[in-house]
This record gives structure tokens, C-alpha cells and sequence, in this order.
């Protein structure tokens, strides 16, 4: 640690302004604040800082992010091997997980390259120091694709998220929209064959390798069409037990539950995420369902509520998504509203939409917009509170 | 004619034609007929017939209330115009389903539209009412150009990369799909096309820096 330190500190005068790479000042900077915590200390203001800046706020998202990657990694290969061969038992958790390692980690390497790439253009070109908010958007945009997704769609769709998405804004935490998210509507919207359907969530299956009558299709697509239908509610052959542990199609990171509460209680445990935010998200969601139970029109409305929550990505939004810092609601009570607007809307666009399966991405998409807007409203009824007692002590 | 003598193509009279395709465009420095700009731009050729009906209702409604400027009392001037505007694009409403009747059937209710178009409007309340009919036409003319040149960059982009396929024509090799490219549905979709006239105007702005806001 101490000769990393040194040897730092020994390249350094070389990135100061006016020296040989001074042009270079901002990559340097941002590889020595991501090594250790800056000395800097504030000129005005608040002059007692926590530790924890953001760049190490970051790092624990992304840990809090690996049990639902590693379980993606494993759930691709089981897909695979159980879409191709239809005896997924003959195959041991490292085939399965090797598989989808070989097959998830150049959507990742793709996602960091391409948006650290630009991200350390824009601060070099512009001066600033590098904005650390990529780390954990460029792991959550590979968990939220389908695991077939053409490289050159990511690579397009990353840079649409950090250039549209965040750098025209200012840069991280000035973002209007979750730039994660942002990169999946991109390709939602632009390249939809590629990211809705039933042969996109199984590896392998675009291209023809699965057994014949083999059908992809999620859940959610399945309990969806049957509603529609009219029928009886056809989950494709998958319990509520399959859908908690994740052993179902879906996009990579989203499907386990477990995983992803496992990284909840990480990120709650070390005060990152809000907790208001993830519960009333699920709150919101399991009011809407109990809501759709009540009327029962359908055999989707007449679906367990619960079941809403383990289905498709409905809790990594309420874990991952919703609770990002940025774009949520700033209040306390706003958070409240915004988790439970978010709940309800994703549910509400499941059940009613035909068009779309999965609601949870538009839903946090449309609160995120929306978010400034309550704040305001809260903090102007907490004004108008305090008003009233003031006169009514006046008097 | 004018004591002054002015030649038809005084440096002035081309400043009023070259401004609004720069540093006075009506959509990317005004921000003006943004609406129609997101509507008609999926392919190239209605993009194209759009800014042409555009030039021409606005370069003569121009002229017209140039024309007119002295006998409009200033009360019922607004109503004056919209008659005007209105007159000149229902004729080329017409001239369009007489000669192309395809892309006045894909423009739709955008032709019509051209009346609300703020751009045309602006100009003949701006300029028109206060100028003799030549400067009057020209500066039409320019700002026509500008709100054409934006509209045909933009549709430009949306319909090679939304279609493949410019002028309705295929530019985009087969053998690109194969090898897997796709065509961007979002390019085909308006929000696409405000994202592109916020590029251009990213893009003018760092080159003329002048026009940055503080």
C-alpha cells in the first residue's frame, strides 16, 4: 500500500498544469482519488467530511451488485444448456456458470470501456475531475440486458445514455433520468426485436440452437398472454419458488431475488440506498396487485399479488434502480410517494398494457421525471405547515 | 423605387438571406417551428417538400404583407395575416396533391399546420410589416432556407439510420445486415428528432460561440 502510495506520489508532479502531461490531469486525478481518499480540504462550507466521498459510495453499490452478476452468470448458462439439450441436470453449476461467464463478461467489459472511454473524454476535454457515477451505471446496464444483446447495440446504447443521458445535464448529479435505464429504453425503443420476444432472454436461442418447441418465453410474457387471452394463468411451467431463487429467462441480473436481496441488505446495512424508497416501492407494487385481486377480471389480475415481486425486474428496479441517489426524490415524504407511484405504475402497465410485459423500467423512468416536482410540493406544504403554527403562535 | 437606389443584391439584402441559415436560424438559434420539425422528418422526401411548401408560403406571405402594410390598420393586422398565410397554404395544399399526392398524403395535416407554424408568423410581424416587399421576400426566402436546411439535416440522419434507405431508396448494403447491423427504430420516432435538433444545436453552439447563453 505505502509503495503504491509513494509511486503515486512520485508521478504526480508530472500531471500538475504547465507539466509534461498536464493535459493528462484529469485521468490522473481520477485513478489517484479512485486509490485513495483526497486530502483536499473544503475552502468553505462545511469543513467536516465523511470518509466515504463518492467514489467509495460507488464501490459498495457495485459489491452490493455482484450476488445478483454471479448468479446471472450461472442462470445464463442453466438456461442455455436447459434450452438446448433439455437436461440441464447433466450439467454441474461450473459448466453452467463458466457459460454464462464467458458469455456475460464481454457485455460488461464492453459497458465499462466505452462508457469510462467517454466519460474521461468529456472531463479531459472539459477540464473537470472524472464523475465516478459510471461505475456503478456501467454494471447495472449489462445486468439489465438480455444476454444476447449484440456488443455494438450496447456500446451505441451506453453512449447514448452518458451523453444524452447525463453529460448534457452537467454530468453525475445532474442527471435527470437513471443513465442504467436510460441505455436499456434506448434499446427498447430503437432496437425492440432485440430486446422483447420470447428467444431473446436465453442464450443461444436468436440464432436457432434451441430444441425444437422450446419456448423462451418469461413469466412474464406467458401470465401476460394468458390474461389477455382470457385462459387460465399460465406462468410457462414456473413456480413462485423458480422466480424467488431466479432460475427463470430474463434479462441477466434481474431474475434471482435472493441475489438481489442479498445486495439490499448490503446497501441498506451501510446506509447507501434509502430504505423508504425500496420499501415503498414494493408496498406500492403489492397494493396495486391486491388492487387488480379485487377486481379480477382476468386470470393475470386474479395472479397472487405477491407474485408481482418476484416476477421480471421488479426487485432489482425497487433495490437498484429506484433507490439511485440522483434521480430519486430528495424528501423523505417524497420518497414515500415516488416508491409507491413507482410500484403501482409498474404493475398497473403488467397488467393493463398489452404492449408491454414489464412496466418497471418505464415506471421508474416516468417517476424520475416527476421526482422534482413532488419535492416541491412537499417542501411547499411543509412551508405552509410551519406558516400556520407560526401565526397561530403569533396570536 | 427607392431614392436611395438600393441594387437588388446589396450586401444587406444578402445578410437577410444568409443569417437565418447561421446565425439566425429560426429553429436552432430561435428555437421556433420546432413541432413540425419533429413530425415530418422520419423520411427525407417529405422533409424536403415540407421546407419547399414552407419557403414558398413564406417568402410570398411576406411580400404580400409587405404589400399590405400601409393600408392594414394595426388593429386587425393579426387577422390580416392568418388570412393571408392561410390563402397562400391551402394553394400549396393543393399544388402538393395535384403533383405528389404520396407525400402530401404522408405529411397529412402538417401542410395545413403551416398556418400555426410560429416561424412564418414571426417574420411577417417582425419584418414584413415594416419593409418594402423585395427585402421583405428575400428575408422570407432566408428564413424558409434556415428552417429548410435544419429540417432536411435532421430528416437526413432519421431516415439513413431509422430505414437505411434515403429518398426512399436503399443506401445501406445487404450484406450489413447479415452481418448483423440493424436499423434504429428510435430514429423513426419524434423523440428521437428533438434529441438530433438538440445535437445540431450543440454542435452550432460550439462553433459559434457567441450565441451561448450565460
Amino acid at each position: 500500500m505505502r509503495g503504491l502510495r509513494n509511486f503515486v506520489d512520485r508521478i504526480k508532479p508530472n500531471f500538475e498544469k504547465g507539466a509534461k502531461f498536464g493535459w493528462l490531469h484529469s485521468t490522473f486525478d481520477a485513478f489517484e482519488t479512485f486509490l485513495f481518499v483526497p486530502k483536499d480540504t473544503t475552502l468553505r462550507g462545511s469543513h467536516i467530511r465523511d470518509v466515504n466521498d463518492t467514489k467509495r459510495v460507488m464501490i459498495v453499490v457495485v459489491a452490493a451488485l455482484i450476488p445478483a452478476m454471479l448468479f446471472g452468470m450461472y442462470n445464463t448458462g442453466l438456461q442455455h444448456f436447459r434450452a438446448v439439450a433439455d437436461v440441464a441436470a447433466a450439467y454441474s453449476i461450473w459448466e453452467c456458470f463458466w457459460y454464462g461467464f464467458l458469455r456475460v463478461l464481454p457485455l460488461i467489459l464492453v459497458s465499462y470501456i466505452v462508457g469510462l472511454g467517454i466519460e474521461f473524454i468529456f472531463a479531459q476535454v472539459r477540464g473537470h475531475e472524472v464523475n465516478e457515477g459510471y461505475l456503478v451505471s456501467g454494471m447495472l446496464i449489462p445486468l439489465i440486458m438480455p444476454v444476447d444483446v449484440p456488443l455494438w447495440m450496447l456500446a451505441l446504447a451506453v453512449a447514448f445514455a452518458v451523453i444524452i443521458g447525463k453529460e448534457v445535464f452537467g454530468g453525475t448529479g445532474m442527471n435527470i433520468f437513471n443513465p442504467a435505464l436510460l441505455a436499456r429504453a434506448f434499446v427498447f425503443f430503437a432496437y425492440t426485436p432485440f430486446i422483447s420476444g420470447d428467444k431473446v432472454w436465453i442464450s443461444g436461442m436468436l440464432k436457432g440452437e434451441a430444441v425444437d418447441g422450446f419456448s423462451g418465453a418469461t413469466p412474464l410474457t406467458t401470465a401476460s398472454e394468458s390474461g389477455l387471452g382470457g385462459g387460465a394463468l399460465d406462468l410457462g411451467g414456473y413456480s413462485a419458488w423458480d422466480m424467488f431463487v431466479g432460475i427463470i429467462p430474463g434479462s441477466i441480473g434481474e431474475t434471482s431475488v435472493i441475489a438481489i436481496l442479498l445486495g439490499a441488505a448490503l446497501l441498506l446495512f451501510t446506509g447507501v440506498a434509502s430504505w423508504r424508497i425500496m420499501l415503498s416501492v414494493f408496498a406500492g407494487g403489492y397494493l396495486m396487485g391486491l388492487l387488480f385481486n379485487a377486481i379480477g377480471a382476468d386470470s393475470y389480475m386474479q395472479m397472487p399479488a405477491y407474485y408481482h415481486l418476484i416476477m421480471g425486474g421488479f426487485a432489482f428496479g425497487a433495490v437498484f434502480m429506484a433507490t439511485d441517489p440522483v434521480t430519486a426524490s430528495q424528501t423523505n415524504t417524497g420518497k414515500v410517494i415516488c416508491g409507491l407511484l413507482i410500484g403501482a405504475i409498474a404493475v398497473l402497465t403488467r397488467v393493463i398494457n398489452p404492449g408491454y410485459p414489464e412496466g418497471m423500467m418505464l415506471a421508474i423512468l416516468f417517476i424520475n421525471a416527476l421526482a422534482p416536482l413532488v419535492d416541491h410540493y412537499v417542501v411547499q406544504a411543509n412551508v405552509r405547515r410551519r406558516n400556520a403554527r407560526l401565526k397561530k403562535v403569533n396570536v | 423605387m427607392s431614392k436611395e437606389k438600393e441594387p437588388l443584391f446589396s450586401a444587406k439584402n444578402m445578410k437577410l438571406l444568409t443569417n437565418p441559415l447561421n446565425q439566425d436560424n429560426p429553429i436552432i438559434v430561435q428555437i421556433l417551428g420546432i413541432c413540425s420539425a419533429l413530425a415530418v422528418t422520419a423520411k427525407l422526401k417529405p422533409a424536403f417538400v415540407m421546407a419547399l411548401s414552407v419557403i414558398a408560403v413564406m417568402g410570398l406571405a411576406n411580400v404580400i404583407m409587405s404589400l399590405l402594410r400601409k393600408t392594414v390598420p394595426p388593429r386587425i393586422r393579426i387577422i390580416v395575416q392568418l388570412v393571408v398565410i392561410a390563402f397562400l397554404v391551402i394553394l400549396v395544399d393543393q399544388v402538393l396533391k395535384a403533383f405528389v399526392y404520396d407525400v402530401s398524403k404522408q405529411l397529412s395535416v402538417f401542410v395545413g399546420l403551416i398556418i400555426t407554424n410560429c416561424i412564418i408568423m414571426g417574420r411577417v410581424e417582425a419584418f414584413a410589416l415594416g419593409n418594402k416587399p423585395w427585402p421583405a421576400f428575400i428575408d422570407g426566402i432566408g428564413n424558409g432556407l434556415g428552417y429548410g436546411i435544419i429540417l432536411i439535416i435532421v430528416g437526413f440522419f432519421r431516415e439513413l439510420f431509422g430505414a437505411g434507405t434515403l429518398w426512399g431508396y436503399k443506401v445501406i448494403p445487404q450484406s450489413f445486415y447479415e452481418a448483423g447491423y440493424s436499423d434504429n427504430g428510435l430514429m423513426l420516432l419524434p423523440p428521437m428528432a428533438l434529441i438530433l435538433v438538440g445535437l445540431i444545436i450543440w454542435i452550432h453552439r460550439s462553433w459559434n460561440k457567441n450565441l451561448i447563453e450565460k
